[in-house]
C-alpha cells in the first residue's frame, strides 16, 4: 500500500475517534457543571479542557473569560479551532476523500454524509437543539464510521491502520479525560452526594457506568474507576485493551523498519499487562498518565516514521 | 436558426426511437419525477460526485447537474458514429506516430511543417521514441454534435487528458436506480464495463517483456477539478491512485512509495498536463510531477497514458488538417465531418473572420474547457469589440468557425420542460490495431436558454445517454 495512502488512513480514523472522545470529554464536562457547585469549580472544569488540548493561546486570542458558553463554541463548532469537533470531523472527511477509492464507497458516503450535516450546523443552532443531542450525534456519527469500516472493508493493512489510527487515539483520549477528570475531582472528594455524580458522569463519558456495575457490583471509588479505565483488558476503552488492539495490529503490518517501534508497544502492552492499580496510584496518578501519553506520542512518530512517511528511495 | 430536436420531429411528432420514454413520461405524475430528482441530487452529493470550479474558493466543489431525460441514439446512428470515430482516432494516433518518425506527412505537403514543428505542443524529446503498440492517445475524448439529421460534426479530438467517463456511468447507475421500469422497457446498450475496458487497453500497453504489470492512476491530487473521476477509475480498476510525490525514479526505474518499501510501476494512466510531468524535463516549478520521468519512458521502462505529445495533434490549429490525414494514412473518406474553420494566422481568414465576428465561434488555439471563447451571435456588441482587439493583437492565437447549430432535447429546467443544446462526448479506446468504446458516450447538455457552451465549468449539465440495441 502507497505510504501516503496509509498515512491518510491512519489520520481519518484518529480524527474521527478524537471528535467522538472530545463530544464524550465536553458532554461529561457539561454533565458535571449541572450538579450545584462553586463557580470557581465550575470554570476550573471548563478550563481544563482548554489545557488539555494546549490551547491556551488559542483561546485567549478569542475570548477573555472562561465558561461553559465561550469552552462550548469555541471547542464545538469553531472553524478557527483546528482541534474543535467540528474540525476534527473536516479533517476526517478530508483524509477520507484523498483515499475514497480505497476505503468503501459507505464508508466514503458516512464520513462525507457526516461532515456536510456538520457543516450545516452552527452553534446557535447546536445550542436550541439541546447541546446533548449534538454530542449524541458526533458518537453516533463515529459509531457508524466504525461499523462500515468493520462491515464492509477487506480486512487487509487498510484496515489495520485504519484500527492502529483508531485506537492510539483512543488511548491517548482515555488518558487525557481520565487524567484530567482526576485531577479536578481527586482532591475534593468528599465521599458525598456530589462526588458520586461526578464519578458516574465520568463513567457514562467513556460508556462504562453499566460496565463498573457490572463488572464490581459495589459503590463507585475512585481507585476502581482507574482500574476500569486504565487495566482492564476487556473494557473496550481503557488504556489496556487499546495497546492490545495496538500491538496485534502493529504486528500484522511489520515490515524492515518497524521493530523498535513494535518493541516499545509491547514493552508498554506489557506493564499494562501485569500492573497493579495500587502500584499506579502510588506512584501518582498523574505522573503515571503523563508518562503514559508521552509513550503514546513517541509511538505515533514511530508508525509514521517506519510506515507513513515516504521512506529513503534506496532501500 | 432552426435546431433538429432530438426527441420530436418539426411538426412536434415524437420520433420513433423516443416513442417509448415520451409515453413514459407523460404517463408519470409530475410529483413523482420532481421526488426522484430530489433524490438524485441528494445521493450525488452524498456520493461526493463534485468537481472543482477554477477561479471559485479553493476547495470548493460543486455537483454538475444532472437530467434525467436521456439523450437517446438509435443503433443505426450509432454504428455510423463508431465507424466514424474509429477511423479518425486511427489516423490521429498514425499521424503521432509518423511526426514523431519519420514526417512523411510533412514531406508530402499535406501539412505545413511549421504548423506541426513550431507548435508548442510539439515535444522534440519524443522524436524516435518508440512507444508500445505505436499508439499514442490510448484514450481519446471525441466531441461530437448533431447540426440535422445523420449530420455529425466533430468539434475537437481530445487526446491528451480527456475527463467526464466517470460522470457517464455515474449517470447510468443514477437512471437505473431511480427508473428502473425504463430499462425493462428499452434495449440500453450497457457501458458499465468501461473500467475493465480500460484496464486491459493499459495492461496492453505494458513495456515490452512485462507480463503481469502494475499500473497506477497518477491525479494532480484532491484538490483537482476531476479529482472524483480519479479516484473513482483507479477504485473500479483496482489501482493505485497514486500523486507525484508518492512515486520516484531511480535508475531509469519508476517506483512508489509503499508501507513495505518501493514497488516497480510498469504503467501510469496519468491525468498531469505534459507541463507538469516531469520539473527535469519540462516546467522545473512543476510540484506535480516526478523528476526523471521522462527518462525512465524513454528508456521503454515504463508507459504513460496517454503518451507525451499528444497534444500537438488535438490542437485547434491541426484540425483543421484532419480530413487530409485520414486520406493521407487509410486512404478513405473521413465519415465524421470537421467544422469549417477559419485560421486567423491567414491574411484572409482573419480580415473575414474580423468581418463576421457577430456570426461566428471564435476559439484560443490552445483553449480547452469553454474558456477564452467567444460565441458571436450570443455575445454582446462589448465581448465581440474585446475578442476584436485580441484578434489584431495575436492572430495567431485564434481560429474561427461558423456557429453550428446545435442540436437540442427536452431538459428539466427551472420553468419546467424545455429545450437545451447538447454535445455528445465517446470515450474511444485504443491498443495496437485493436480499437473500441463502450456505446455512448456523456451528454453534456447547456442548461441557460438558447447557449451553445455545454462545458460543466460553465454551467453546463449532463444526460444519460442511451444507445438503443435492435
Amino acid at each position: 500500500m502507497l505510504s501516503r495512502t496509509a498515512d491518510h488512513l491512519f489520520w481519518m480514523s484518529r480524527y474521527i475517534e478524537r471528535a467522538e472522545n472530545l463530544a464524550r470529554l465536553l458532554d461529561v464536562t457539561w454533565q458535571m457543571s449541572l450538579v450545584p457547585q462553586s463557580e470557581e469549580a465550575a470554570n476550573q472544569n471548563w478550563n481544563a479542557i482548554i489545557g488539555l488540548n494546549s490551547l491556551e493561546a488559542a483561546y485567549a486570542a478569542k475570548y477573555s473569560a472562561v465558561n461553559s458558553d465561550n469552552v462550548l463554541h469555541f471547542m464545538v463548532s469553531d472553524p478557527d479551532n483546528y482541534a474543535s469537533i467540528t474540525s476534527c470531523l473536516r479533517l476526517a472527511r478530508e483524509n477520507a476523500h484523498a483515499v475514497r477509492g480505497t476505503i468503501t464507497t459507505e464508508m466514503w458516503e458516512t464520513m462525507n454524509a457526516t461532515w456536510l450535516e456538520a457543516r450545516g450546523k452552527s452553534f446557535e443552532h447546536i445550542i436550541n437543539a439541546g447541546i446533548g443531542e449534538f454530542f449524541e450525534w458526533v458518537k453516533m456519527r463515529s459509531s457508524l464510521a466504525r461499523g462500515t469500516t468493520l462491515g464492509t472493508l477487506l480486512q487487509d493493512e487498510s484496515f489495520h491502520f485504519i484500527r492502529l489510527g483508531t485506537l492510539l487515539e483512543r488511548a491517548d483520549n482515555t488518558a487525557r479525560i481520565l487524567d484530567v477528570k482526576y485531577h479536578v475531582l481527586r482532591p475534593h472528594g468528599d465521599e458525598g452526594a456530589t462526588d458520586f455524580y461526578q464519578w458516574g458522569a465520568l463513567l457514562r463519558s467513556v460508556s462504562a457506568f453499566e460496565v463498573y456495575r457490572k463488572a464490581y457490583r459495589d459503590v463507585i471509588t475512585p481507585e476502581r474507576v482507574a482500574e476500569l479505565l486504565i487495566l482492564r483488558n476487556d473494557m473496550p476503552r481503557s488504556l489496556h485493551f487499546c495497546m492490545n488492539g495496538v500491538l496485534k495490529n502493529l504486528e500484522l503490518i511489520a515490515n524492515s523498519h518497524s521493530g523498535e517501534t513494535l518493541r516499545q508497544v509491547g514493552l508498554l502492552h506489557a506493564q499494562l499487562h501485569y500492573a497493579r492499580v495500587e502500584d499506579i496510584l502510588a506512584h501518582g496518578l498523574h505522573q503515571w498518565l503523563t508518562d503514559f501519553m508521552d509513550r503514546i506520542y513517541a509511538l505515533g512518530d514511530g508508525i509514521s516514521k517506519d510506515f507513513l512517511v515516504p521512506m529513503a528511495e534506496a532501500a | 436558426m432552426n435546431f433538429y430536436n432530438e426527441m420530436y420531429e418539426t411538426d412536434g411528432q415524437v420520433r420513433a426511437h423516443y416513442a417509448r420514454y415520451d409515453a413514459w413520461l407523460k404517463a408519470t405524475p409530475a410529483e413523482r419525477i420532481e421526488r426522484k430528482r430530489a433524490e438524485a441530487d441528494l445521493a450525488f452529493h452524498r456520493v461526493g460526485i463534485t468537481f472543482a470550479v477554477y477561479g471559485e474558493e479553493a476547495g470548493k466543489e460543486r455537483l454538475i447537474p444532472f437530467d434525467i431525460i436521456p439523450r437517446i441514439i438509435p443503433s443505426k446512428e450509432w454504428k455510423s458514429m463508431e465507424r466514424g470515430m474509429r477511423q479518425r482516432v486511427k489516423a490521429l494516433n498514425m499521424f503521432l506516430w509518423d511526426i514523431y518518425h519519420d514526417q512523411e506527412i510533412l514531406k508530402a505537403g499535406k501539412i505545413p511543417a511549421e504548423q506541426v514543428l513550431n507548435n508548442t505542443q510539439y515535444r522534440k524529446v519524443m522524436q524516435g521514441v518508440d512507444v508500445p503498440g505505436q499508439v499514442y492517445a490510448h484514450i481519446a475524448g471525441v466531441d461530437l454534435v448533431r447540426a440535422g439529421e445523420g449530420e455529425f460534426y466533430v468539434l475537437e479530438d481530445n487526446l491528451r487528458v480527456p475527463s467526464g467517463v466517470s460522470y457517464m456511468l455515474e449517470d447510468r447507475k443514477m437512471m437505473m436506480r431511480l427508473f428502473p421500469e425504463l430499462f425493462a422497457r428499452h434495449k440500453v446498450a450497457p457501458v458499465q464495463h468501461y473500467p475493465d475496458m480500460l484496464l486491459e487497453k493499459l495492461r496492453a500497453v505494458a513495456p515490452n517483456g512485462v507480463s503481469n504489470p502494475t499500473v497506477v492512476v497518477l491525479t494532480p491530487g484532491a484538490y483537482n477539478s476531476a479529482y472524483f473521476e480519479h479516484s473513482f477509475l483507479a477504485q473500479q480498476m483496482g489501482v493505485e491512485l497514486v500523486e507525484g510525490r508518492d512515486l520516484f525514479v531511480k535508475d531509469e526505474v519508476v517506483y512508489m512509495r509503499t508501507t513495505q518499501g518501493p514497488q516497480r510501476v510498469d504503467v501510469i494512466y496519468r491525468r498531469i498536463d505534459d507541463d507538469f510531468m516531469d520539473p527535469l524535463a519540462f516546467r522545473a516549478d512543476s510540484a506535480l510531477g516526478v523528476p526523471g520521468i521522462l527518462r525512465a519512458y524513454q528508456a521503454g521502462n515504463v508507459t504513460l497514458s496517454n503518451a507525451i505529445g499528444t497534444g500537438v495533434a488535438d490542437d485547434k490549429s491541426i484540425y483543421p488538417y484532419v480530413p487530409d490525414m485520414i486520406r493521407f494514412y487509410l486512404d478513405e473518406e473521413p465519415i465524421l465531418n470537421n467544422v469549417p474553420t477559419y485560421m486567423c494566422r491567414k491574411k484572409d481568414d482573419l480580415a473575414y473572420v474580423l468581418a463576421h465576428l457577430a456570426e461566428l465561434v471564435v476559439k484560443e488555439v490552445h483553449g480547452a474547457g469553454g474558456y477564452g471563447m467567444l460565441v458571436g451571435p450570443a455575445s454582446t456588441k462589448e465581448q465581440i469589440e474585446h475578442f476584436r482587439q485580441l484578434l489584431i493583437a495575436k492572430p495567431d492565437g485564434y481560429i474561427a468557425q461558423p456557429t453550428l447549430a446545435l442540436s437540442n432535447c427536452p431538459t428539466f429546467v427551472e420553468e419546467g420542460i424545455a429545450p437545451r443544446h447538447l454535445d455528445l462526448r465517446p470515450f474511444v479506446l485504443s491498443s495496437g490495431k485493436c480499437v473500441n468504446m463502450v456505446p455512448g458516450g456523456l451528454t453534456r447538455v447547456a442548461l441557460t436558454k438558447g447557449s451553445l457552451v455545454v462545458n460543466s465549468s460553465q454551467g453546463g449539465g449532463t444526460k444519460d445517454t442511451w444507445v438503443l440495441e435492435d
